[in-house]
């Protein structure tokens, strides 16, 4: 078997109140589908942590009280933000199925990993993420033209499934280039060649950098909003992180 | 020593479950024996999709052994031909230049065909709601040493939890049982404190709702522990048969 380092898990999720509830009322997200436990790093088997202290411990407290507190009307499929997301979806399926292009859903799924990999991974400078910042967008714009996904939709379709999920990573791929961009520390698992101490660990900028990056989707294409949480530690000591 | 290899392979096509299906022959070219199993089908794929054919469907999704989504019948075997291992950890390394590989969909009559090599595991969804899980109280977490339990007892439990739900055992049965899934799931919480007050609705439920589905009994081939990826035991079994003829006696609900 063939071993190297590479990266586990890219931190971060839904954002949550501290009832886990999302920015939509009524929507909790639990588990690591949400942000809330982990940092700029993560610790291994920290899904059943998570998914346990989430489920078993939190939820159960704080879903009575949204419950109790709302009326929830009879909703049906002819509900037009029901009818609004269908169409969304269809449109979306039919014009992955109509580009009939060259290029196959792994082919350009393999490409922007190779991006991320080079550019956007374990060890980052800016130079390499801005290059990533421009490659991103031009390969999304030759995955909407030149994309290949075969099959039809009403079927049993795994590469249309893939298509899909693709075209969501091409997305999200370039928030996470943007995020790593705006944060001018190495904290955790951002390691910005530029910032480290003299035994190469990540240095922190504690004074203006302790915050929790929300961003606000605006459209494919467009920047993202950046809307800071403050992090507050009033039993803990920020320290340098390290390993001897 | 990593070499590449050329295979023929007989896969299972078929539509969907109404669909007569047949085995479809492919080629396999420059696999280097490094690759996975499905790695290797990835490959494939990929020539399919560029010649304008229909890619192979298969499940897969975390490619570590543990989620228990990944299974077809390799050369006759369910998870091929390498013991204790599921498909996904399977590698080419396994098979020579030249080789043949048969490749099925595990088949039972519960499990029905959704396209090539995909199947409807839901029955085992349904078998899991008939009563495989504790009620216990949310909310608080429960002191540690509150429930004291052995080691023994404890290993064993953990050794039942070990199944990941595959199905590879009842595709393997004769009688295309599912009594190794099952009694898994019978042991992992009547080996446990936690599982004792529901053990006989829970005996008597599963065991009804797996007749529902349509799955076999057991008549002790072994057929299942021989191929299970994560080596759950038939004792089991026994420890099934015991919990179920238990609940019938003295359960008022049998």
């Amino acid at each position: 078997m063939m071993i190297y380092p590479a990266i586990h898990y890219t931190m971060g999720g839904l954002w949550v109140d501290y009832n886990l509830m999302s920015t939509i009322p009524g929507l909790f997200v639990l588990g690591e589908a949400n942000f809330s436990d982990h940092g700029s790093n993560r610790l291994g088997a920290s899904a059943l942590m998570q998914g346990l202290a989430d489920g078993y411990f939190v939820i159960p407290y704080t879903i009575g009280g949204y419950l109790a507190g709302t009326v929830l009307p009879e909703v049906n499929e002819a509900h037009p933000a029901f009818e609004d997301s269908t169409k969304l979806v269809n449109e979306g399926i039919d014009k992955l199925l109509s580009i009939k292009g060259d290029r196959t859903v792994d082919d350009f799924h393999k490409e922007l990993g190779h991006i991320l990999w080079e550019y956007g991974g374990m060890s980052r400078n800016e130079i390499g993420m801005l290059k990533a910042k421009e490659l991103i967008p031009e390969l999304r714009e030759q995955f909407w033209e030149n994309v290949m996904v075969t099959g039809s939709p009403g079927e049993f379709n795994q590469t249309l499934e893939r298509a899909g999920r693709v075209a969501d990573f091409l997305e999200f791929s370039e928030l996470l280039v943007e995020d790593g961009v705006s944060r001018e520390e190495s904290c955790g698992c951002h390691f910005n060649e530029a910032f480290q101490t003299e035994e190469h660990e990540a240095q922190r900028d504690d004074d203006s950098c302790s915050y929790v990056a929300a961003w606000e989707f605006r459209g494919t294409g467009k920047a993202p909003a950046l809307h800071k949480e403050p992090l507050v530690f009033e039993n803990v000591e920020l320290a340098q992180r390290s390993y001897k | 020593m990593s070499e590449n290899i050329n295979l023929t392979l007989k896969v299972w096509r078929q539509n969907g479950p109404d669909d007569k299906g047949h085995l479809g022959t492919y080629k396999a070219k420059d696999i280097s024996t490094d690759m996975s199993f499905l790695e290797m089908l990835d490959v494939v794929n990929e020539q399919l999709t560029v010649e304008g054919k229909d890619p192979i469907a298969f499940d897969h999704d975390c490619r570590e052994g543990i989620c228990g989504m990944c299974g077809t019948v390799v050369n006759g075997l369910a998870h091929g031909p390498e013991p204790a291992t599921t498909l996904c950890q399977l590698h080419m390394r396994h098979f020579k230049d030249g080789d043949t590989i048969v490749i099925e969909p595990w088949r039972a009559r519960p499990f029905k065909i959704i396209r090539d090599l995909v199947v409807d595991r839901s029955s085992f969804d349904d078998i899991i709601q008939a009563g495989g899980y504790v009620s216990v109280n949310t909310g608080q977490a429960p002191e540690a040493n509150s429930i004291p339990i052995s080691q023994e007892k404890a290993e064993l439990a953990m050794d039942a939890a070990a199944c990941i739900g595959c199905g590879a055992c009842a595709a393997a049965c004769p009688n295309a049982s599912a009594m190794l899934f099952v009694s898994a799931k019978i042991s992992q919480l009547a080996l446990l404190p936690q599982g004792r007050p529901e053990a006989a609705r829970r005996a008597l439920g599963m065991a009804k709702a797996m007749d529902e589905c349509g799955f076999g009994n057991c008549s002790n081939e072994r057929e299942c522990e021989a191929v299970c990826p994560k080596e759950i035991k038939i004792t089991n079994i026994a420890r099934f048969n015991r919990e179920f003829l238990k609940a019938s006696f003295v359960s008022p609900q049998a």
